[in-house]
């Protein structure tokens, strides 16, 4: 009923609606976004006033196109349904509307999928990385982010060092040879 | 005498900034919260996480459906079951597939005591933060209690990894529903105690109520659900308003506050403790099969049995019930049809089978291995339940392969937090601790 509903209202932006073991599911155009989630949420028909969940897949192994989808979860308290939102968005140009002005929280929920994803939300006010650091490269949920791949925020020590480092802590004697280029690092410190 | 005036004035326009955090006392983990002071009162607070952060939804990509399930333990770690009730639900409505009545009453039952455990928690917690450290350990003891019960059904008592898709690991042990009902009545007693000592406390009172405020608009802007909702009047609860599990056959009721201030968020804790200790009677009374573990029986010792199916005298052990090791009692053919669903797809077979002929051995590695496990139909779903700080909600897409494509959560208290600078600002330093800890901040599930 939903579907229909907002299928109706929006015939040319919703792009596909889907029912799945009783989750209902539209589809709409990237740039008719912000638009049909203001309406359904403004809407009395609709009125999905928490944006329960905004988040986002990659859907790069399974070779489809466009590669991502942006995914939102909307709940309606007086009506007591849900609906999921999803947008694709290319690989090209990963922005979508944000929709901070709408519910606040998608502030959090935005700055973690473009923490995680690399997508960037146009018009949000301070899209910085949430879960990470700043200096952390790339975006680790991305499916071709190796699961691997480390990033220590520390600067690796030499073997040198380690060396030193081992012989001060059991109470040896420091090697001549490593007391000066230690001495050097420790000075830096 | 005017230059004096306005250079007081401008002095007190400088801001100050401190930091709370990551490491203090009152931070419930590792959370950072900037705060632009003006002398005592806070004009503004930036929160920073992610100290925490251990990639469960990268690492979940990595491993099969059935090995998600220890990581969901580590999210929110003082009520771990509800995680896997809902992480379990998630995969089952993947795969369409309904568990059995009594695995569903045993579910409750333990998400309805790991609330309990988290409630006395928060409560507890945030009381000591304010110098009541009686009722802290009152509290402690009731929650140690709980999870005395709870590690002797699933053998842990916080990484219990105890349902499965399509049921629970083991049935309930025997003397359970005993155990159960004398630790109800002694939290009850513990509970009145710490009521006595804080609902009328004039110190306790003072420095939660009208501290912390949210409206309504506000809180629903945020998407903040459970308790923290309830607190400001919305009588939201996942429980009553999409039924899930067996929790429509409940008779209870959802607490809400008045004006959503600390105050209110303690009352509606408080009670909900006691509307949980009812959903826990209601469901040990109406728990279909009973208390059947109770029964002493005769069985072969596992390690016998394996033993004998290796050297290939297997006449008889299809008949035989074995003894497994504690924390899989229960596992056995004859609780088997109670707790598990029939599709083969899903669970593992009873112990019998695995340990006494081959056909079984082969089902359970076939679900076990790498590479192979369960694997759901093409799809994705959405599967909320009411985690104790709010909406828990699990949303896994799976591409068909015996990998899940991607598990998000939704940690409640992800949405608290984001609106904590708005609680905190307008008031005082010492109104942070007393906020903070009514949020009841979860670091394994704020970060993920």
């Amino acid at each position: 009923m939903i579907l229909e509903a907002v299928k109706a209202k929006f015939p040319d932006e919703v792009l596909e609606t889907s029912e799945f073991r009783g989750d209902l599911t539209i589809v709409v155009r990237k740039e008719s976004l912000a638009q049909i989630m203001k309406h359904l949420k403004e809407e009395a028909a609709f009125d999905f006033n928490l944006l329960m969940d905004l988040t986002a897949v990659d859907y790069l192994s399974m070779e489809r196109k466009p590669r991502f989808d942006m995914v939102y979860h909307l709940y309606s308290l007086r009506n007591k349904h849900r609906l999921r939102v999803k947008v694709g968005v290319h690989e090209k140009e990963p922005e979508v509307d944000s929709l901070v002005v709408l519910w606040p929280i998608a502030n959090w929920f935005e700055r973690e999928v473009w923490d995680m994803f690399g997508i960037r939300f146009k018009g949000h006010p301070h899209l910085k990385r949430i879960l990470l650091y700043e200096e952390f490269e790339g975006h680790p949920l991305r499916k071709d982010y190796p699961v691997n791949r480390r990033q220590p925020l520390m600067k690796q020590k030499s073997d040198h060092e380690l060396e030193f480092i081992e012989a001060r802590e059991y109470g040896q004697a420091v090697p001549e040879l490593l007391r000066g280029s230690a001495n050097q690092e420790e000075k830096k410190i | 005498m005017s230059s004096l005036a306005t250079a007081g004035k401008k002095r007190r326009k400088e801001l100050m900034t401190l930091n709370m955090g990551p490491s203090h006392p009152a931070m419930h983990g590792i959370v950072r919260i900037v705060l632009d002071l003006d002398g005592e009162r806070i004009e503004n607070a930036d929160v920073e996480i992610g100290y925490l952060h251990r990639a469960f939804e990268k690492s979940s990509e990595q491993s099969g459906y059935l090995q998600v399930i220890p990581y969901t333990d580590r999210l929110n770690y003082v009520s771990p079951l509800i995680n896997n009730v809902g992480y379990c639900m998630a995969v089952e409505k993947l795969f369409g597939i309904q568990t059995t009545e009594r695995s569903e009453y045993i579910r409750v039952v333990m998400s309805e005591f790991s609330r309990v455990s988290d409630h006395l928690t928060c409560v507890g917690a945030s009381a000591m933060e304010l110098g009541v450290f009686t009722v802290f350990l009152y509290m402690v003891k009731a929650r140690e209690m709980i999870y005395q019960l709870i590690e002797s059904v699933t053998g842990a008592r916080l990484t219990i990894s105890y349902v499965r898709p399509g049921g629970v690991k083991a049935d309930l042990p025997a003397g359970f529903s005993d155990e159960a009902h004398k630790i109800i009545r002694e939290v009850r007693s513990i509970l009145k105690e710490c009521g006595a000592l804080l609902t009328r406390n004039r110190i306790f009172v003072d420095r939660l109520k009208g501290i912390g405020i949210i409206s309504k608009e506000d809180a629903l802007g945020y998407g903040i659900t459970g308790p923290f909702l309830r607190s400001t009047g919305i009588d939201y609860d996942v429980r009553k308003d999409s039924p899930y599990s067996v929790y429509n056959q409940f008779d209870f009721e959802i607490p809400v506050g008045a004006c959503g201030d600390n105050y209110d968020r303690y009352l509606c804790r408080m009670e909900e403790i006691e509307q949980s200790l009812h959903i826990v009677e209601q469901a040990l009374h109406k728990i279909p099969g009973g208390d059947f573990m109770s029964a002493p029986h005769a069985a072969m010792p596992a390690e016998e049995m394996v033993d004998l199916a290796k050297m290939g005298q297997t006449e008889g052990l299809a008949q035989t019930e074995v003894e497994p090791e504690p924390t899989l009692e229960g596992g056995t053919e004859k609780y088997f049809e109670m707790l598990q669903t029939k599709d083969h797809r899903v669970v593992l077979p009873p112990k019998e089978k695995t340990y006494g002929n081959i056909e079984g051995l082969m089902q359970h590695f076939k679900l076990i291995m790498f590479g192979h496990g369960i694997a759901p139909p093409k799809g994705e779903v959405y599967q909320a339940v009411e985690g104790a700080n709010g909406e828990l909600g699990f949303f896994v897409v799976s591409d068909g392969t015996g990998r899940p494509y991607r598990v998000r959560v939704r940690p409640p208290c992800f949405a608290i937090m984001a609106a904590l600078p708005l609680m905190l600002q307008g008031g005082t330093i010492a109104d942070v601790v007393p906020t903070f800890g009514s949020v009841n901040m979860i670091g394994g599930e704020l970060d993920r």
